[in-house]
């Protein structure tokens, strides 16, 4: 009995996802042997240097890579059902609905050419079949609830008019407004302002607590991972060397990789007590 | 005298054009005075739109300043002849954020290096190399690297490259325009580790421009704060970013995100 | 099937074969007094419209002028005077374009401007009104298409001169110490070179084109020179009977222009992929 409880809490299970792609020189794996387990309401940390897989590994989720040149082996389901394999027209439907993801760069997810608020309502009126006013209702209650100033208002712009903390903010809105049951968040901060980076780590949280969402975390940046992971997956060259609950993994580091990474970073000391690390 | 002295620089963008009638000039600099004194390192905090990079320009020499003077080993850069800005230019160098764009794509890693001493040494063929070479290794690099593409190199290298570029004239001033901010956390702290290290060995000062305060702390001796333009705080110790009580100071210093899980405060634990 | 068919549009071969093909066209062209076998303007009425034979490896025309030599000496007109097109619209383009992106302000805009109102008309309409205006004969084609295709390549340099401006490393020679001359020499040239030899070949094509439709109209080369687009036009009328008369300059004015065509595509592709920044 107690079993069943355990899976049926596990939103998102990953099974030995292996995934290679094709190139002129061959076949080259990205991602090997990867387990990953997201439990409902908290967040996985996925944490590793440029190049060493975790976008590959968010964008097979959510069945994102070029089927051609890309073979994604394995098992994803999400709340029981099967992703890997399924076909794109079954994939549009969970996508932005059931997962969710908040990109790097708040810029590159916008079309330039449309409002803000023509693309929020699009995105709305994909999952749901409402009229444009109500869509838009959603919209502003949803751009209220990350605090963004004038919500109505804001919807007329367009995304150059925009700051990046700003559009950043939007693009979780329009995540939330759904309300998924997995988000996927690749790097959110990297290119924002540290002002506004812990802003948007809160707003996250938010929808996190309020509608039990999962979250991974995808980052290289410890501070990130300190302040928002329940649990943390360290990757390198494709393969995940450790996994730990946060605090034990800052605390005791098993893996050299990860203690180097743990030592690779810029401190301050500021608010704390200096800690010697093992 | 200090290496470089900037006297009440204030300088706006945007003028009216044929289309932008309605275009107010926007001030991005306003009466901005501060120094620099030779091997130290003024780091300059401030979020994006504060007016860093304009500063960061004003003082190479590269976009006058309506008002105020830049004043490097005593001369007005904006006032002297072509031919003493020419000798200035040995001492004044730059490394950009972005160092995919800081490089001639079509150019081998030798040549991107070579460039300043050719304009400035006159040296064999032979010496050049050698020289390049010695610079390659300095920053952590090899020989093998001469021959090859920018896009043979990741972010990092490449930024290793734009600094043996930057320093291969033993130059006294260096301006780092968030100079990591684009790369990972592992490589930002090699990249600063590097930048420490030849600032002790060759005696050099830094203008480092981030909104980072950790990369700026790391590296610096002083430091600025630049909010909308003004320079709102100087210190000449930086543990004093820690102390004041500013309000734009104390809305950086509770947006540091914790070292520890321990002292997170995003989640209400 | 159509993997095969892709399979042989492979690029590593497609460039070697196209500029060997080139390669032979212009030898072709410049050695058609040794190798075509008859005077292309011999007219001989008593050999009029023959099927091939040993003397006439393509047989002859109305006017009894072997066909093959008509089309080799063909070669060096329309090859000959395409390069002349090429080179003088790319340089004067050249010139223009950066003189005009560098320079910024409303020089830039004038110029602009008039390129725009140049490129608002069809460019085969402009020819034959500037024809019109000179008169018909080679030169006055040459001279009205020199005049028109160099603005294509000013708004394509200058944008491209724009954009090169903005480089980092373009301010980072500066701060180097690099002159003005040595940064458009090292830093401006090399980035702009590639699509200038891609849009050349393309370039290359058109010319021949718009050469041959001249003379088709009757506008360009006049009788007797041999020219692809004028044998087209003679051929007209015995496209009943003689129908290879119109093939034959047909035929290889497609078959240049498809090469030179597939091999801007494919440096197109390759010099893309150089470039990985």
């Amino acid at each position: 009995m107690s079993r069943l409880k355990i899976e049926e809490s596990n939103v998102l299970e990953v099974k030995d996802l292996h995934v290679h792609v094709k190139t002129k020189n061959g076949v080259t794996p990205l991602v090997q042997d990867l387990n990953l387990e997201l439990k409902r309401g908290s967040v996985l940390g996925l944490v590793g240097e440029s190049g060493c897989g975790k976008t590959v590994t968010s964008m097979s989720i959510l069945q994102l890579l070029d089927r051609k040149t890309s073979k994604i082996e394995g098992s994803i389901t999400l709340k029981g059902r099967e992703l890997n394999g399924l076909s794109d027209k079954e994939m549009r439907k969970i996508r932005g609905k059931d997962i969710a993801f908040i990109m790097q760069n708040p810029m590159n997810a916008f079309t330039p050419v449309f409002t803000i608020g023509h693309q929020f309502v699009e995105s709305i009126r994909t999952h749901r079949s409402c009229s444009k006013k109500q869509a838009t209702e959603l919209a502003i209650n949803a751009m209220h609830q990350v605090n963004l100033p004038n919500p109505g208002q804001l919807l007329n712009y367009y995304p150059f008019q925009l700051s990046g903390g700003m559009l950043q903010r939007v693009m979780i809105a329009i995540a939330a407004s759904t309300h998924p049951a997995v988000i996927i968040a690749d790097e959110p901060t990297t290119a924002l302002d540290v002002k506004n980076q812990k802003k948007v780590l809160c707003h996250l949280d938010k929808i996190r607590s309020e509608y039990g969402s999962a979250i991974l975390l995808i980052s290289h940046d410890l501070g990130v991972i300190s302040e928002m992971a329940d649990e943390v997956a360290v990757m390198q060259n494709g393969r995940i060397v450790e996994k730990a609950d946060v605090f034990q993994l800052f605390d005791e580091p098993q893996h050299e990789y990860t203690k180097k990474l743990l030592l690779a970073r810029p401190l301050l000391h500021v608010n704390q007590p200096i800690i010697p690390l093992a | 005298m200090s290496l470089l002295q900037v006297n009440k620089v204030t300088h706006s963008y945007g003028s009216r054009t044929f289309f932008n009638w309605k275009d107010r000039p926007k001030k991005v600099l306003s009466d901005i005075s501060f120094s620099i004194e030779e091997g130290t390192c003024l780091g300059i905090l401030g979020s994006s739109g504060a007016g860093k990079s304009t500063l960061g320009k004003v003082i190479l020499g590269l976009e006058r300043p309506q008002c105020g003077q830049v004043l490097f080993q005593g001369h007005d850069i904006y006032k002297v002849d072509k031919h003493t800005l020419h000798k200035i230019r040995r001492d004044l160098q730059v490394v950009f954020q972005d160092s995919y764009s800081s490089v001639n794509p079509r150019m081998t890693a030798e040549r991107i290096i070579a460039e300043p001493l050719e304009n400035f040494e006159k040296l064999t063929v032979g010496e050049q190399k050698r020289t390049v070479v010695e610079l390659l290794e300095r920053v952590g690099l090899s020989e093998t690297d001469l021959k090859k593409y920018p896009y043979q190199f990741s972010g990092g290298q490449l930024q290793r490259i734009n600094i043996a570029r930057a320093i291969s004239l033993k130059p006294k001033l260096i301006v780092l325009d968030e100079s990591v901010s684009s790369l990972d956390m592992v490589n930002q702290t090699l990249i600063l580790d590097l930048l420490s290290e030849l600032k002790k060995d060759l005696g050099l000062s830094y203008f480092f421009i981030t909104h980072d305060i950790k990369a700026a702390y790391t590296i610096s001796d002083s430091l600025g704060i630049l909010e909308n333009g003004e320079l709102v705080e100087i210190y000449d110790s930086k543990d004093h970013f820690f102390t004041s009580e500013l309000s734009e100071v104390k809305e950086m210093r509770d947006s540091i995100l914790a070292e520890h899980p321990r002292y997170r405060t995003v989640r209400a634990r | 099937m159509i993997r095969s068919i892709q399979k042989m549009f492979n690029l590593q071969k497609v460039i070697p074969i196209c500029s060997i093909m080139i390669g032979i066209l212009f030898i072709l062209a410049i050695f058609a007094p040794l190798i075509a076998p008859n005077d292309p303007i011999a007219v001989n009425m008593a050999y009029k419209l023959q099927p091939p034979s040993m003397d006439f490896p393509l047989g002859t025309d109305q006017l009894g002028r072997c066909n093959l030599s008509r089309i080799l000496y063909g070669a060096r007109i329309s090859l000959g005077f395409a390069i002349l097109i090429f080179v003088s619209s790319i340089l004067i383009g050249l010139i223009v374009g950066t003189f005009s992106g560098y320079k910024g302000g409303w020089v830039d805009h004038v110029l602009m401007r008039f390129c725009d109102g140049v490129m608002a008309f069809p460019s085969l309409i402009l020819i034959l009104g500037l024809v019109g205006i000179f008169g018909p004969g080679l030169t006055q084609v040459i001279l009205a298409l020199m005049l028109v295709q160099w603005v294509y390549y000013a708004r394509m340099f200058r944008g491209m001169v724009l954009s090169l401006k903005e480089q980092n490393f373009i301010v980072a020679a500066r701060v180097s110490g690099s002159s003005k001359w040595k940064i458009i020499k090292n830093h401006i040239v090399p980035n702009v070179l590639p699509p200038l030899i891609v849009m050349g070949t393309l370039e290359m094509g058109w010319a021949i084109m718009d050469i041959s439709a001249m003379s088709f109209l009757g506008l360009g080369v006049q009788a007797p020179t041999p020219e692809w687009g004028a044998m087209i036009h003679e051929g007209k009328s015995y496209i009943r009977t003689n129908p290879e008369l119109m093939l034959y300059p047909g035929l290889i004015i497609m078959v240049v222009i498809v090469t030179f065509n597939l091999l801007g595509e494919a440096l197109s592709e390759r010099y893309g992929v150089k470039r990985r920044f």
